[in-house]
């Protein structure tokens, strides 16, 4: 028993996706880590995971209706977001390991989460928590980078992050200005629960539904706002309303109008809404004259009553009595749609029904203010609705707007075109002026500058040879290289060696901006802190040195001189880097001979 | 562009022309040459409006001499608003060209409702009292007590107006009813009176087809319009329709409480005149023996409706002796409506000819024809001598006198019908006298006789052979153009059967099960969860609509299409449709998406387009037949029978196929457009012979054109 409580091992098969067939193997759990032996010892699929990089557990439920059983799934995340996913022969041992696991979380819980973690601003909200996690499953380059360094120590969760607020930030306002709009779920929709004994019915109401029905039905609003809490409790209103909606449900309009009758509270409910009426009355008026069917009811002669066949539909019952009482789905649902198309105007994270109440009055006030102006945006409208759009020549400059995702394709197919262009034109007239030497190109730039000094700015500001020229010649030498040495100019360097190494070689690249961006905005070294992470991104940087040492000494012989090529600017800035490190050093070994209580 | 039919310059304000367009104003052109009448026939989505009116207005460019007006019927005031944004744009690409020769005056027409912009007048809730209370303010007798007493109100914008005289003018230009407003109210002349008055020396007019069909509009405000004129009824596949009801009437039990309260009225108003202004009735009698039903020039401002019968029809002699008095007026009023109210009390349907009735009438109230037909300009003239102005509370008398002088003046051609209860709910007493018209020609023929060119012209009147037969003229040009397309913009089908297999149809006998509104159901949730945009789907009818959908909520399967997209529903209240439909608009702008669901009969699909992202598809529930049991539908397909031979089920698959086809020609408004079609109904396949050729025909001019 005792041991079963420290360990645990299970036959599983993991898998890396859901839809991963998985492979068979051995899992085994103590307090600190699980791991995956996998039965064919060939496999990569090995997994040694400590739990303290878990952050929860997810499972299928057994469910005994179904004729075919769920596959029985535990899902472990991690604090990346990434995921291990076992499935168990049969739910028994599923149970297990889920226990066990909730038991291991639930204590790891309770020991500071993470030792590294030593910044004071780490006490981060969940929602910030979610939104970094989001970006890390969003881009797996960056979750290699976080993997890399903030698990391997290297760097604190706090200072990954700290390079990256723009991220976050723009994360965080393209949340803020969307709203939650309302629920397409009709109100209707909303049923009550019975007991099934007695005649009672229970409906349960959220801040977000009393919003609803407040924003679709005026009146209720209207009588919320003056009957409660002089007239009536709240509960006596919501009772009140939700009494009526069942009495309508009926669809007994006798019956309706004569409860209506007897209680005069609830008929504000059972009532047809006439603050809607007269707000539609308000609203036709700026209505799209093209759809506006009103103005043909004041038109159309033959509406006079009496006159004309009485067509189906034409005809109304009018018991007016009752038919102040008659209310039906149609307008319900045209209603609840303006409604949801309207969207909030409230923002509801209030819990009192007051509080939504006044919020809607007033957010309703703003808009009857902004009314005025749409006129002239109407008439914008219908004239370009009338025009025939493919029987215009198209007035828009074919402009394809530029987009660049990555700056290597764009350079490098910019390049090939202009010197293939150029050489096919070589043999024919002189060569058009896209070859000039930087030199050349730089003196055009500058003297269209100082045209624009003397005559001011003129459109366009730069003409567009200069600009070409001068942009031709900044980029000339980025992918000459490349063209030497590729045969199809489609592809660059990279893509000719083989996928291995040039995934690594990219890896590396990144890995080694993200070190030397935090390496460098540590200087100058003024506190503890900072020294001691300085001496970890050496550390990190040195290992990177060798592995790229490593790449240039294992890659066939064909591609090692592209290689050294590529990897020749990545040693350079670190070299740079470590001499800095290295001179000052010494600087501070000097000082503090001089002054022993230095940093320590 | 700017290209030469035959000896015409015709300016064009686009850069490209579709083919069709081109060969479309070559017929119209031919028949403009002809002085004659013409039928054209172009699918929706070849921009028929604007190359009919770039051709006569370039036509009568060409001819300066003798400019030819055109008068433009639209259907509803919204196609007219569009038809306007059309010319404005034509308007101003002639301008660059010509300059100050291609001006003209185009103005759109329409009632007081949608003109005022007194906001005392205008705030009335629907027409007939917006023009009582503009008769309230400006009626000739209530302008003279003012000029008295200053203290009675009268409407500044029309005494402006009064006070400009010759002056009020509009400056050349194309006017949309807003703009008429806008220029009203910054001139503060009265824009409605304004524009009565630029009738005479517009250009271009547009208004609604009443204005021409109707002889109580048409004799007021289309009096005076020039034979050199050329009238267009666009979208005009329904014109029969629209010609039969400007000549029916219908009373109803309220209709004669309303006319009795409205006898009472009028004789307490004649006992106060007799108490203190005898004169003015003793001259009224002395002008009605000299045989002027009314005065000769009116002041506009007391101008009601004309007489609801056709202007030849009317007869040019002394009102009858026993008419003459008001207070024998109103004893014959009264016996009519007495009888009138005999006659509703039947427990059967009755169904009898003018003829017949007109015997009945005179031996039970003892009226004869002649008196009949002089009810309504006799009642006119005794409201104006007793200077009622809240005219619209005398409505109900005035239906009344509208059938006394319909049935007195045409002897074939109508039918009286007297239910007393709907047929589809025979437990609710409604009893309801209809005088029907079924001959569609009666209304149009002054029309074809007044004018020197009229232009029928829709997307669908197939068979065109038809329309000469209802409408008794003879064009012409007939022609029927089909679209050309360079790719696939639309894409009709015909669905027959639901994905259980099951076969799908709105016939009598299926349209309740509920497999065929699950069928139907599923067929739609499918659909919204893969159609962009906006979706609209055509019903039978109201009540069946109302059916399906109450059934889908119950079932589920409106929640879920909700989840896709909003849903927007066509209702039989105006105002609340029009908001919807807006909405829908804003829905598919705002890229929300949005399902409209509506009437294939109804006011939406008579002309409200769905085209773009408005309408990205559109399924037709069912084949839109009229409701066949109708006693007035088979009483005009008993008189199409006999005097047309056209076979009772050709006509009806003929107006349902027609309809049809409106309803999903609303998808597609250029080339440049596209739209899918589904017709949901096993009979779309399976019809009977005659509609074979009928479905076909209309599906391949779908298709092809």
């Amino acid at each position: 028993m005792s041991g079963s409580h420290s360990q645990l091992a299970k036959k599983a098969k993991y898998k890396t996706t859901i839809k991963d067939p998985g492979t068979p193997g051995m899992l085994r759990m103590t307090l600190e880590k699980f791991m995956f032996t996998p039965q064919n010892p060939k496999s990569a699929n090995k997994v040694d995971m400590e739990f303290r990089f878990i952050k929860g557990q997810k499972h299928t439920k057994e469910d005994p209706t179904k004729e075919k059983p769920p596959p029985a799934l535990l899902n472990l995340t991690d604090r990346q977001g990434g995921s291990y996913i076992f499935q168990f022969d049969n739910f028994s041992d599923l149970q297990h390991c889920r226990d066990f696991v909730g038991k291991v979380l639930s204590k790891s819980g309770e020991v500071s989460e993470r030792p590294t973690v030593t910044c004071a601003d780490e006490q981060l909200s969940t929602a910030e928590m979610e939104l970094r996690m989001k970006l890390l499953q969003e881009d797996s380059e960056l979750q290699k980078l976080h993997r890399q360094f903030v698990i391997g120590g290297i760097l604190t969760e706090a200072e990954f992050w700290a390079t990256r607020k723009k991220l976050l930030d723009r994360e965080a306002s393209k949340k803020a200005k969307q709203r939650v709009g309302f629920k397409s779920a009709m109100l209707s929709d909303i049923k009550g629960s019975s007991d099934g004994r007695t005649n009672k019915v229970t409906f349960s109401l959220t801040p977000e539904i009393i919003l609803q029905i407040f924003a679709e039905k005026p009146a209720v609003h209207r009588a919320f706002l003056s009957f409660v809490p002089n007239k009536m409790s709240e509960k006596d209103f919501w009772t009140k309303y939700f009494k009526a909606e069942v009495l309508h449900s009926t669809k007994n309009a006798v019956a309706v109008a004569a409860e209506a009758a007897e209680d005069e509270d609830l008929a504000v409910f059972l009532k047809r809404d006439v603050i809607l009426e007269n707000e539609a009355r308000r609203k036709i008026r700026r209505v799209d004259p093209t759809v506006d069917m009103e103005a043909d009811e004041g038109d159309d002669y033959t509406h006079l009553p009496d006159h004309g066949i009485v067509r189906e539909g034409s005809k109304e019952v009018t018991e007016s009595q009752q038919e102040l009482y008659r209310r039906n789905l149609s307008q319900d649902i045209n209603r609840h749609a303006a409604v949801v198309l309207e969207g909030r105007a409230v923002d509801v994270e209030l819990e009192d029904t007051r509080a939504i109440a006044e919020a809607l009055s007033r957010s309703k006030q703003v808009n009857g203010e902004s009314d005025k102006d749409s006129n002239q945006e109407k008439l914008d409208r219908i004239s370009r609705m009338t025009e025939i759009e493919d029987l215009h020549n198209s007035h828009d400059l074919p402009l394809a707007p530029l987009c660049i995702k990555d700056p290597r394709d764009y350079f490098d197919s910019q390049q090939a075109n202009a010197l293939r262009s150029s050489g096919d034109l070589l043999p024919g007239n002189e060569q058009i002026k896209c070859n000039l030497s930087t030199h050349e190109a730089y003196g055009s730039l500058r003297d269209s500058i100082s045209a624009i000094k003397r005559g001011g700015l003129k459109d366009p500001i730069v003409k567009p040879e200069i600009a070409f020229q001068v942009f031709d010649a900044l980029t000339h030498s980025i992918s000459t290289t490349k063209y030497n040495i590729g045969r199809n100019p489609q592809e660059s360097i990279l893509d000719t060696l083989p996928k291995k190494t040039k995934e690594e070689l990219l890896h590396h690249w990144t890995s080694i901006i993200e070190l030397l961006r935090h390496f460098w905005s540590s200087y100058p070294l003024t506190t503890t802190y900072l020294y001691n992470k300085v001496s970890k991104l050496k550390d990190a940087m040195s290992q990177i040195y060798r592995q790229l040492e490593d790449i240039k000494g294992t890659v066939q012989a064909d591609f090692r001189h592209q290689v050294s090529l590529l990897v020749r600017p990545m040693h350079q800035a670190l070299d740079a880097a470590i001499q800095h490190y290295e001179s000052d050093m010494q600087k501070r070994s000097a000082k503090s001979g001089e002054r022993p209580n230095g940093h320590t | 562009m700017k290209f030469q039919i035959e000896d015409v310059t015709v300016y064009f304000p686009y850069d490209h022309i579709y083919p069709e367009q081109y060969s479309y104003m070559i017929e119209l052109k031919r028949a403009l040459d002809a002085k004659g009448h013409c039928l054209l026939e172009m699918p929706t989505g070849t921009g028929k409006t604007i190359a009919l009116l770039s051709l006569i207005t370039s036509y009568s460019l060409f001819k300066p001499e003798s400019p030819i007006k055109l008068i433009y019927c639209t259907r509803t005031v919204h196609e007219m608003e569009k038809t306007l944004a059309e010319l404005k744009l034509l308007h101003k690409y002639q301008k660059e060209h010509l300059g100050a020769q291609a001006r003209i005056l185009a103005i759109g027409l329409s009632s007081r409702k949608n003109l005022c912009v007194n906001p005392r007048v205008v705030a009335a809730e629907n027409r007939d009292s917006v023009d009582a209370a503009c008769r309230k303010l400006t009626a000739s007798w209530v302008r003279a007590m003012a000029a008295e007493n200053p203290n009675v109100p009268t409407c500044e914008y029309f005494e402006d107006y009064e006070r400009a005289g010759g002056e009020a003018l509009l400056p050349p230009g194309v006017y949309t009813l807003q703009d008429l407003r806008a220029f009203g109210r910054e001139k503060g002349w009265c824009p409605y009176f304004l524009a009565r008055r630029m009738v005479q020396f517009a250009n271009v007019i547009v208004y609604s087809y009443q204005y021409l069909l109707d002889p109580k509009v048409a004799g007021i405000i289309s009096k005076e319009l020039p034979k050199e004129s050329v009238v267009v009824f666009d979208e005009a596949h329904n014109i029969d329709n629209v010609c039969i009801e400007a000549l029916s009437v219908s009373v109803r039990r309220q209709t004669l409480e309303g006319a009795t309260r409205n006898l009472n009225r009028i004789s307490q108003e004649i006992d106060r005149f007799k108490a203190t202004d005898a004169g003015r009735l003793r001259a009224e009698y002395n002008r009605l023996i000299e045989g002027l039903a009314l005065r000769g020039n009116l002041p506009t401002t007391d101008i009601w409706l004309a007489n609801p019968a056709l202007p030849d029809d009317i007869l040019k002699e002394a009102v009858p002796g026993n008419i003459r008095r008001a207070e024998h007026f109103l004893h014959v009023l009264r016996r009519l409506v007495q009888y009138l109210r005999g006659r509703l009390e039947t427990e059967n349907v009755e169904k009898e000819s003018p003829v017949g009735f007109l015997v009945s009438i005179n031996n039970h109230a003892g009226i004869d024809q002649k008196t009949l037909k002089f009810c309504y300009d006799r009642l006119h003239s005794l409201m104006l001598t007793l200077e009622i102005t809240d005219t619209d509370e005398f409505l109900h008398i005035q239906t009344i006198c509208d059938f006394a002088t319909l049935i007195g003046t045409y002897a074939r051609g109508f039918s009286i019908i007297i239910e007393p209860f709907d047929e589809r709910m025979p437990h609710i007493p409604d009893p309801v006298l209809q005088l029907c018209c079924h001959d569609a020609s009666l209304a149009i023929k002054p029309v074809f006789d007044r004018f020197q060119s009229v232009v029928i012209t829709s997307g669908t009147l197939s068979p065109i052979d038809l329309y000469p037969r209802l409408l008794n003229f003879h064009p012409v040009v007939s022609r029927s153009f089909t679209m050309s397309l360079t790719r696939d913009c639309i894409c009709p089908m015909v669905l027959t059967r639901g994905s259980d297999q099951l076969p799908v149809s709105t016939k009598f006998d299926m349209r309740s099960d509920p497999g065929v509104v699950r069928n139907y159901g599923k067929l739609l949730l499918e659909l919204v969860s893969v159609v962009p945009d906006g979706i609209v789907c055509f019903f039978v009818s109201y009540s069946y609509m109302d059916g399906i959908i109450n059934a889908w909520n119950d079932h589920g399967i409106l929640k879920d299409i909700m989840q896709h997209k909003l849903v927007f529903i066509e209702t039989q209240d105006v105002v609340e449709t029009t908001l919807a439909l807006d909405n829908y608009r804003r829905a598919c702008d705002c890229g929300r998406g949005a399902v409209f669901f509506s009437v294939a009969r109804g006011k939406v699909a008579e002309g409200i387009d769905f085209d773009r992202h408005y309408g990205r598809l559109v399924i037709m529930f069912g084949v839109p037949f009229q409701y066949t049991l109708s006693k007035i539908l088979l009483a005009r397909l008993e008189y199409l029978r006999d005097n047309f031979q056209i076979k009772e089920g050709d006509f009806l698959t003929f107006d349902a196929l027609r309809q049809a086809a409106q309803c999903v020609g609303r998808v597609i408004r250029s080339k440049a457009d596209y739209g899918m079609m589904i017709f949901a109904d096993k009979r779309y396949i399976f019809p009977n012979s005659f509609s074979i050729t009928l479905t076909s025909k209309i599906l391949n001019s779908l298709i092809k054109g």
